[in-house]
């Protein structure tokens, strides 16, 4: 009898920790977005700089996955109370919820930046490699300011 | 015991002396003849060495006008970047050598010492040349009105004249990597080590702020607080010559991250200069020694 008051503590702790730790769903998608974007990136510079064989079909497939993701609606994926001062697990700057306005036109450039690789995905590695900089800077405009720092 | 005070009085008096004149500003260097300054190619020195990345004010979209602000927390207080730009608050008058002592040796042209956020330590290996080319840069751009911000410094650091001592002990003549053979590594030296002044985020610091030179490129706590910045040692970085000179050029890693914080500054200067410039900087880091 004498136990089970320390085993309740014990067990309410853990599932505490436990707690602390689950990420949250819209953290998680909005990871995998970003990691989304980050393999397809990831096939076309690599058909850029020679690394992959170029494949019209496979760039086309990838600059499309890109644009995909840049139309997806940030709101839901950014709830409040979900940056890096609130909780673990995350680098998204509490800078992102007030200056939201901003983060979207920096948002919009990714999808300027996705449909230049559309059209530079069809002609060949040379055009993949001229659009990776309006992508990329697309990608750094953003983490400059929004993202904590590992 | 009147002696014993008069000794002691002459001693202070004479350290007091001896650090007066240890810490003296450096005079004004002899009279070099400067080449003839190419504002064009000064252009490229201005990016290499990231002047805008922190005397554009910062948010600013125009990143020539050098209207300063920035501002760096340190554990000594904080730094604000001063006004260069052409104009009567910035750097109007200036010729190339009041340019050079302000770069190199870290004294602005009224004798004070500049205090090494600045980063002259690592500027102090720029050629005669370069310096006449950034001059004649820096004067075609347009000049901003904004006022200097005074620095926010804890005592002792606050007394400018202590950071003749500082040079004295820290600012060494010299490069890290002595040995350049390879064309290509001896220009990344000078990109990396001078220019760039990469090693002022990259490497970690001494209790007086000064890099620890033992620990080249190793990584270094952020100055902002939080975070870490990466280190650049071949064992740790694991990037071949190509992942750096693409990374240089794009801001994205061999995983297709990106680059984020002061080095997408960095990125955007390097982005602009010609791709021989980065392949040079990714073949000297492939060249630093292996700890």
């Amino acid at each position: 009898m004498k136990l089970q008051i320390p085993a309740v503590v014990m067990l309410t702790l853990f599932a505490g920790a436990a707690g602390a730790q689950e990420i949250r769903p819209e953290v998680k998608a909005r990871q995998g977005q970003f990691q989304t974007l980050a393999i397809n990136l990831g096939i076309l510079g690599g058909m850029a700089r020679g690394d992959l064989a170029y494949d019209a079909a496979r760039a086309e497939a990838a600059a499309r996955s890109i644009a995909g993701v840049s139309m997806v609606d940030l709101a839901a994926l950014f709830p409040e109370g979900t940056d890096s001062m609130s909780i673990d697990g995350t680098r998204a700057e509490p800078a992102i919820w007030s200056d939201l306005p901003d983060v979207l036109t920096k948002w919009q450039a990714l999808g300027t930046g996705a449909a230049a690789m559309q059209a530079a995905a069809a002609k060949g590695p040379q055009d993949i490699g001229a659009a990776i900089g309006g992508l990329a800077g697309a990608c750094k405009a953003c983490h400059d300011a929004y993202r904590t720092p590992d | 015991m009147r002696r014993t005070l008069r000794v002691g009085a002459a001693a202070a008096l004479a350290l007091g002396a001896a650090l007066w004149w240890a810490s003296a500003p450096e005079p004004a260097p002899p009279a070099i003849a400067y080449p003839a300054g190419d504002a064009a190619r000064g252009a490229r020195i201005f990016l290499a060495a990231g002047c805008g990345s922190c005397h554009a004010t910062a948010g600013q979209e125009d990143r020539l006008r050098l209207g300063g602000g920035m501002a760096f927390a340190t554990p000594f207080g904080t730094f604000h970047a001063p006004n260069i730009s052409p104009g009567p608050e910035g750097i109007a008058g200036w010729d190339v050598a009041d340019l050079d002592r302000a770069v190199r040796r870290g004294v602005a042209p009224d004798g004070r010492h500049y205090y090494p956020a600045f980063p002259y330590a690592s500027y102090r290996a720029m050629t005669d040349g370069d310096l006449a080319d950034l001059h004649a840069y820096l004067v075609t751009l347009p000049p901003d009105p904004a006022p200097d911000l005074a620095h926010d410094l804890a005592f002792p650091f606050s007394i400018r004249r202590g950071i003749g001592l500082w040079k004295r002990a820290f600012a060494h003549e010299g490069w890290v990597m002595a040995e350049a053979a390879d064309p290509e590594v001896a220009a990344g030296r000078y990109l990396v080590e001078a220019l760039a002044h990469c090693a002022e985020c990259h490497t970690p610091r001494n209790a007086a702020g000064a890099l620890d030179r033992s620990a080249w490129m190793a990584g270094a706590p952020n100055p902002t607080g939080r975070g870490r910045i990466p280190a650049l040692t071949p064992e740790t970085l694991g990037w071949s010559a190509a992942d750096i000179a693409f990374y240089l050029e794009t801001g994205l890693t061999p995983d297709y991250d990106s680059a984020g914080g002061h080095m997408v500054a960095v990125i955007e200067n390097f982005a602009r200069l010609p791709e021989a410039d980065r392949r040079a900087v990714a073949a000297y880091l492939k060249a630093l020694p292996v700890r």
